[in-house]
């Protein structure tokens, strides 16, 4: 970190105190750091800032970008878009920093800033406590370039004409603005003080203002900035401007496979369960998801659990594979990949291999009214016709390469029941995740919500359909349960709180940190290493393990290395040293060894190892880099009084070099009864 | 608050330093060392004066407000008892410097006066000391902001240009008195210079009101300009030559032969 400190004396740091006004003899410091009290006296720095950030493809770049200096604007908090006519046109004091309740964060006020953006120096949205009505900043056509139907295949369903999945949907996402956008806690004292608009007439120097700063390095689109990524190989000093989105799928099978035998498998017919596991927002970082994807993987992973026990006892006919892919939100980033590996021998099965796929898509509704008492499934599934298109779902990705019998689970007919798709608000609150008053934590842990019961049986269906479409003993099929008491931690540790007993018995000792909060699942930048993936990857990766593998003796050197065994081999499982539980009152479990047939594909979209950065076929988005983001409060002194200081400096500057001119021209006679005495003495 | 503050306000406290040193010192080599042994000075005196006041800060009881204060107060009065003891010792190595090079040059007469030697002097320590007080402060003058959020004064950076504009001028008007005190052996002056810094200092911690700390600083400031244009040769009678042009007779009538 660069140090400005003129610490001329270098045991003091004794900072400047203005207050007495001891500035011109006290030795002072001043550093990049929070050590300089002038600059504590003009900036309030504001804390937990989430910007808006430049997302790349191969056509456009969406998001914000601030300039490289920041951008300063004085505040104005909107009442009502009428109130937009002040800071677009007739406030006196331009630029603006519009400070905007998070009712009014519309698409009709965002374009009318964004065309008079020349007098507008950013947004700032305050952080809502209570979801609006409905709100989704995403398309209403999600993901519909790369999806299975195209002007060639299925023109009439293709691009949403037959059904609009995301009716609500106002596109904001997706627009590019060139002023900076940030969320931040609510703090108008200082617009209050300084900014109000009395009766129309315009508020007095000095103005409480505000400063964005969020400069974003790529532009125009990814192949522009891989082709400046790689420029910088050349350079002393490389700074990447850019980096592909993505992350790991993670994957795993009853019956497991030899990693190191990949392509086609002879005689092999693999029954396929896919969920999807990310979701994004408008802003960076603070994706959910609860409806969107997190119901969908919960499912899947308690259907995963429920069906260990029956598998070992009576296997069936064919292997079935779970899948959780990464960064579908993102044209489908992770499905792309492992339908590109498959095609490519990359994988451990080919796509003839794939017998058919059971997608799980939004099925937060299949249980409306659940009822407690009841045993049977409380929904009916229902197919509708040919002329529906298929949802966006990982399932097209497999269809666009070959014809695979597959089925999409979603508690919508046409368009989504999801009223806040790809948003900040599609929280707990959406799930109606409801906890009784007055619970701790770990009591919240374990209390079975009524969200968490009818998800778990929408995972008994899914797991008994499985079972049955894999060939299992149809005997079997009624000792299929999935466990509600999994399926409330889950939902309670992805949605209220990761860092709980039950997660971190889940995951390794050393990784206690990954379980941070709130948790974010938004994709990220890809990273080359399973070591480095994201943390709710991890995370799922570490639960599947669990839920469907088994419990070994192993020491945790054994764990480290199996292959020294004579039973274990690496090759075909995964062994995972967890931390267990800690029961109190005496048995010690402690931590132990997991072997399970888990594993991590990388979800990395196969544009950026072929190079085709302006792919149509593959996903291309990529994530610009930034040097810092952050925001400041302070007053902004009215352009007069600036003018007047420097006019004043110059003016003393001026005087000054006359009169001293006057002086050393004349400084003999001046100064001459000094020397008389001298010139006296004969 | 941007670029021409900053710029305004290097103008008011740098500007008469900069004039008076471009005019009067940059051409002579001399005095150009001497100012700036003289501002290495005022450097060694402030390390001093921190050193004393890290180590007491440091067994001092930080959550006492009283207590700072009192450490503050005590900080300010010893910082400019070693300022004069700084410009004394000063003093007494010109003296030395002086005869050392009488004895090495050719010439009979000195190369530079004392009064000339008191007024660089004087000069370094102003131009040193006002580099302390104020640029820190211009350094954040150019950001967008300007001081008010937290409810003190918006007049923060003018007041302090000003007031460092005054404290270099009276560093050099208290140099020039210093040396010709002690040439002459006139305790009561040395008395005064330090007594008059000393005021000077303490009339800060009125901050931030600062009518009442600029004002009386200007009123010492221009008496003691006077004091040391009477000290330095000028009179009033010299004044009236300059003034009314008349300066080049006088010239030619006491223009001695040698």
């Amino acid at each position: 970190m660069k140090d400005n400190c003129i610490c001329v004396l270098m045991v003091c740091c004794v900072c400047n105190t203005p207050l007495h006004g001891l500035d011109f003899f006290v030795f002072l410091c001043f550093s990049d750091v929070n050590s300089n009290s002038v600059a504590q006296k003009i900036y309030v720095e504001v804390n937990n800032t989430v910007p808006c950030v430049r997302l790349l493809n191969a056509t456009h770049q969406i998001g914000c970008q601030s300039s490289i200096s920041g951008d300063t604007g004085v505040i104005h908090v909107l009442e009502s878009e009428a109130d937009l006519e002040w800071p677009l046109t007739k406030g006196p004091n331009p630029p603006y920093m519009i400070l905007l309740e998070s009712h009014l964060f519309t698409r009709s006020i965002m374009m009318k800033i964004k065309k008079e953006s020349s007098r507008i120096a950013g947004v700032t949205v305050v952080v809502p406590n209570t979801s609006p009505s409905e709100f989704s900043p995403h398309t209403t056509c999600p993901n519909e370039n790369t999806g299975v139907y195209s002007d060639t295949y299925g023109p009439h369903l293709a691009h949403c004409n037959t059904t609009v999945w995301n009716p609500l949907g106002n596109g904001l996402s997706y627009e590019e603005f060139d002023f900076p956008v940030f969320s931040l806690k609510e703090d108008k004292q200082c617009y209050y003080d300084h900014n109000r608009v009395v009766n129309g007439s315009a508020p007095q120097y000095p103005l409480c203002a505000m400063q964005l700063f969020s400069h974003m390095f790529a532009v125009t689109d990814t192949a522009t900035c891989m082709r400046r990524n790689d420029v910088i190989n050349f350079s002393i000093n490389p700074e990447m401007v850019c980096d592909p989105l993505g992350d790991f799928n993670v994957w795993g099978s009853i019956r497991p496979y030899n990693r190191s035998q990949l392509g086609h498998r002879d005689n092999e017919s693999v029954v396929m369960a896919a969920a999807r596991l990310d979701s994004r927002a408008f802003f960076w970082d603070v994706s959910t998801g609860a409806e969107g994807s997190i119901s969908g993987f919960v499912t899947l992973l308690a259907a995963a659990h429920a069906l260990r026990d029956v598998t070992q006892v009576a296997p069936p006919t064919h292997n079935i594979l779970f899948a959780f892919f990464q960064g579908e939100a993102f044209d489908y980033i992770g499905s792309s990949r492992m339908v590109y590996d498959m095609q490519n021998g990359k994988f451990v099965i080919d796509l003839d291999n794939v017998h058919s796929l059971l997608e799980i898509g939004q099925v937060k509704r299949l249980v409306d009214n659940f009822q407690s008492s009841a045993t049977g499934a409380n929904f009916s599934l229902v197919e509708p016709g040919v002329s529906q298109p298929l949802p966006p779902s990982s399932l097209q990705r497999f269809l666009r390469a070959q014809n695979i019998p597959g089925i999409v689970l979603a508690d919508h007919r046409a368009a989504f029941n999801n009223k806040y798709y790809e948003s900040y608000y599609d929280n707990a609150d959406n799930l109606n995740l409801r906890y009784p008053p007055n619970m701790t934590a770990e009591e919240q842990l374990e209390f079975l919500t009524d969200t968490a019961m009818a998800l778990t049986e929408v995972a008994t269906v899914v797991a008994r359909a499985l079972y049955k479409q894999a060939g299992g003993d149809g005997t079997q099929v009624d000792n299929i349960k999935a466990d509600s008491k999994t399926v409330t931690q889950m939902l309670f540790g992805f949605l209220v709180q990761a860092n709980n007993s039950w997660f971190q018995a889940l995951i390794p000792p050393e990784l206690k940190d990954m379980l941070s909060d709130p948790p974010d699942f938004y994709v990220g930048v890809a990273s080359s290493s399973p070591a480095k993936a994201k943390p709710l990857t991890r995370l799922v990766q570490f639960l599947l393990a669990n839920l469907t593998g088994t419990a070994t003796n192993l020491t945790q050197d054994q764990c480290q290395k199996p292959d020294d065994l004579p039973d274990e081999s690496v090759q075909m499982y995964s062994y995972l040293w967890v931390q267990g539980t800690v029961p109190h009152n005496g048995t010690e479990k402690g931590p132990f060894c997991v072997r399970a047939s888990v594993r991590l594909s990388q979800a990395l979209s196969p544009a950026f190892d072929l190079g085709e950065y302006a792919s149509r076929n593959y996903s291309t988005w990529t994530e610009s880099r930034w040097k810092f983001i952050k925001a400041r409060i302070f007053l902004v002194a009215s352009r007069d009084l600036e003018m007047l200081t420097l006019g004043v400096g110059v003016a003393v500057l001026f005087s000054s070099l006359l009169v001293t001119y006057f002086i050393s021209t004349k400084a003999d006679v001046l100064f001459s009864s000094a020397r008389e005495p001298a010139s006296a003495a004969y | 608050m941007t670029a021409a503050v900053f710029f305004g306000c290097t103008f008011i406290a740098f500007g008469p330093a900069i004039s008076l040193f471009l005019f009067t010192i940059a051409r002579d080599p001399l005095r150009v060392i001497f100012l700036i042994a003289g501002a290495f000075f005022w450097l060694c005196s402030l390390l001093l004066s921190s050193l004393v006041w890290f180590i007491t800060v440091q067994i001092s009881n930080k959550d006492s407000s009283s207590q700072q204060k009192g450490l503050l107060i005590f900080g300010v009065v010893l910082s400019v008892l070693l300022q004069e003891t700084f410009r004394f010792g000063y003093y007494k190595l010109l003296k030395k410097a002086n005869e050392g090079l009488l004895m090495l040059s050719s010439e009979e007469t000195m190369p530079i006066s004392i009064q000339q030697l008191a007024y660089v002097s004087g000069l370094g320590f102003g131009f040193m000391s006002g580099a302390f007080s104020v640029v820190n402060i211009l350094a954040d003058s150019v950001g967008p902001g300007t001081i008010g959020i937290h409810g003190d004064s918006q007049h923060y950076f003018l007041s302090s240009a000003f007031m460092t504009m005054a404290i270099i001028l009276l560093h050099m008007f208290w140099g020039v008195v210093f040396f010709d005190a002690c040439e002459k052996q006139l305790w009561w002056s040395l008395a005064v210079v330090v007594s008059s810094h000393l005021l000077v200092s303490c009339l800060t911690f009125q901050n931030p009101q600062y009518v009442g700390s600029l004002v009386p600083t200007y009123i010492i400031m221009f008496l003691m300009g006077l004091w040391a244009f009477v000290c330095a040769g000028g009179s009033l009678r010299n004044l009236k030559f300059c003034l009314t042009c008349k300066d080049k007779d006088f010239l030619l009538a006491h223009h001695r032969p040698r």
